[in-house]
């Protein structure tokens, strides 16, 4: 039997996190000029969205690259997980090379997420700078050499425990939920 | 999560519109990645692959093994003509000899319907159909129906002709399961020496005019005479043939329809079955058909690649 999920996050929570990472990206980048978003396809594009729509709001004249990034046919789990992953769709109209990129995700845990969409990006060019920036951090979990740049909130955690993030668009409401016994 | 119903590609019959559905996503997604500077993917970096041509081919070989080298498997190539088959070895040795050095998947190609459906039952690795005699030709249905759909949208209520040698055609009776899963409506149109027996139990409707069967349609696929295998005469000259069934743009400007999307899936003989006019006009997708077929062969090498675990 599983647990009632405890919750991490509730939309009021999200709206001040999303806020302050947003002054937190502009008071690295400034006017964003040179700068490029990626979201992680899937389901780091939700969150994308909503930091590029808040973003938008703080300038509105912001002329900001944006785009998704699918790093489904890179990943190193493909043969591994019982079933084919599905890929989703990578769009982007603007040059990697030379831009400061900045990848966003929603929960970052293992790694490798990344490191399979460090390659997407690799066969597109290459960027000056890659930074990484997540909803949650789940600090004890990861695998590889990679840590985000800018987190949304930090979450210790234990293996059996999953961390899930639901959006308005496939939950019906943003919220993030810990889930004590595998789901 | 989703996935493929089937552990093999043997043919149309045994997909459902769902599996279709699910290769046309995924066909997407490829289509954008071979559209990109660096056409290359590493997904299938530890599968190897074995294309094994028991019959001629230029575009399916072609056309698999790119969609097999952007996915980064390993492949070897095959051809009956001087081989060991020549030596009098049978399917299943070769193949097995083939599968002790280690290969994944087969892509194969044969002169004898269900060879692909015997072989899946005796060996381990995953089988794709590239051709089984006069019986299916999947991957080609596959990127007709994916073409087809590209150009018009959902084909359910769609009308497609198919034009031609059906009797002799795997492309044919492919196209047929694949649009009718669909939900596409179907004609076949073509002289009646050329049109197989009970054929209608398919669901298709019959014409041997070819300005009815034109227009009626949305879509038109030519299908190609196949001199090869007209050694018993069906028609008298191919000059008659191509009187009667040949599309050309006086054929389509007397009826008024020179709107009709026109496809073939290649090799052309040009002025017998169409016209050069027609093959190179702006509603011939035949080209397109070709570029598809490299996403659709990925997204079928792809999904089955995942599923062997």
């Amino acid at each position: 039997m599983n647990e009632k999920p405890r919750l991490l996050i509730d939309k009021e929570r999200l709206d001040l996190i999303i806020n302050r990472l947003c002054c937190q990206l502009i008071e690295c980048h400034s006017d964003l000029k040179n700068t490029a978003i990626l979201g992680i396809q899937p389901r780091g594009s939700y969150f994308s969205d909503r930091i590029v729509k808040r973003l938008k709001e703080m300038d509105p004249n912001l002329d900001l690259n944006y785009g998704k990034i699918d790093p489904t046919f890179y990943r190193d789990d493909f043969r591994t997980k019982d079933e084919p992953i599905i890929p989703s769709s990578t769009e982007f109209d603007f040059e990697i090379d030379n831009k400061h990129l900045i990848l966003i995700d929603d929960v970052f845990y293992t790694g490798r997420t990344v490191r399979s969409a460090l390659d997407a990006i690799h066969d597109f060019g290459r960027p000056s700078k890659v930074n990484l920036l997540v909803l949650i951090n789940r600090r004890f979990s990861k695998e590889l050499p990679i840590q985000p740049d800018y987190v949304g909130e930090r979450v210790d955690s234990i293996a059996s425990e999953k961390v899930i993030v639901e959006w308005t668009e496939t939950h019906g409401e943003d919220k993030v939920l810990l889930y004590r016994e595998n789901i | 999560m989703e996935k493929l119903t089937v552990d093999h590609l043997l043919g149309i019959e045994d997909l459902s519109s769902e599996d279709i559905q699910l290769i046309f996503k995924t066909a997407d997604n490829f289509k954008e990645v071979i559209n990109r500077p660096i056409k290359k993917v590493p997904s299938l970096r530890d599968v190897t692959i074995v294309n094994l041509f028991f019959e001629n081919s230029t575009r399916t070989r072609i056309s698999f093994e790119l969609a097999e080298k952007r996915l980064s498997a390993d492949v070897v190539n095959f051809s009956a003509s001087g081989s060991s088959v020549s030596k009098g070895e049978t399917l299943i040795d070769t193949v097995n000899n083939i599968l002790s050095m280690k290969v994944d998947m087969v892509v194969m190609r044969h002169p004898s319907p269900g060879a692909h459906q015997f072989l899946s039952k005796h060996i381990d690795a995953t089988i794709i159909n590239a051709g089984d005699g006069t019986h299916e030709h999947p991957t080609q249905a596959l990127l007709d129906t994916f073409s087809m759909r590209d150009k018009v949208g959902e084909l359910k209520g769609k009308k497609v002709v198919i034009v031609g040698d059906i009797m002799h055609s795997r492309v044919a009776l492919s196209n047929i399961h694949a649009l009718k899963k669909l939900g596409a409506e179907v004609m076949l149109c073509g002289p009646t020496t050329l049109m197989p027996k009970h054929i209608e139990s398919l669901g298709v409707v019959i014409e041997h005019d070819i300005k009815k069967a034109l227009k009626w349609c949305d879509i038109a696929n030519i299908l190609r005479i196949q001199l090869e295998r007209q050694e018993t005469k069906y028609f008298p000259t191919l000059r008659e043939y191509s009187n009667m069934y040949g599309v050309t743009t006086e054929l389509l400007e007397e009826i008024g329809r020179d709107d009709i999307i026109i496809m073939h899936p290649g090799p052309i003989n040009r002025g017998i079955e169409i016209s050069s006019e027609v093959a190179d006009s702006k509603n011939a997708i035949i080209l397109d058909q070709v570029e598809n077929g490299v996403a659709i062969r990925m997204a079928i090498l792809y999904l089955l690649a995942g599923k062997r675990g």
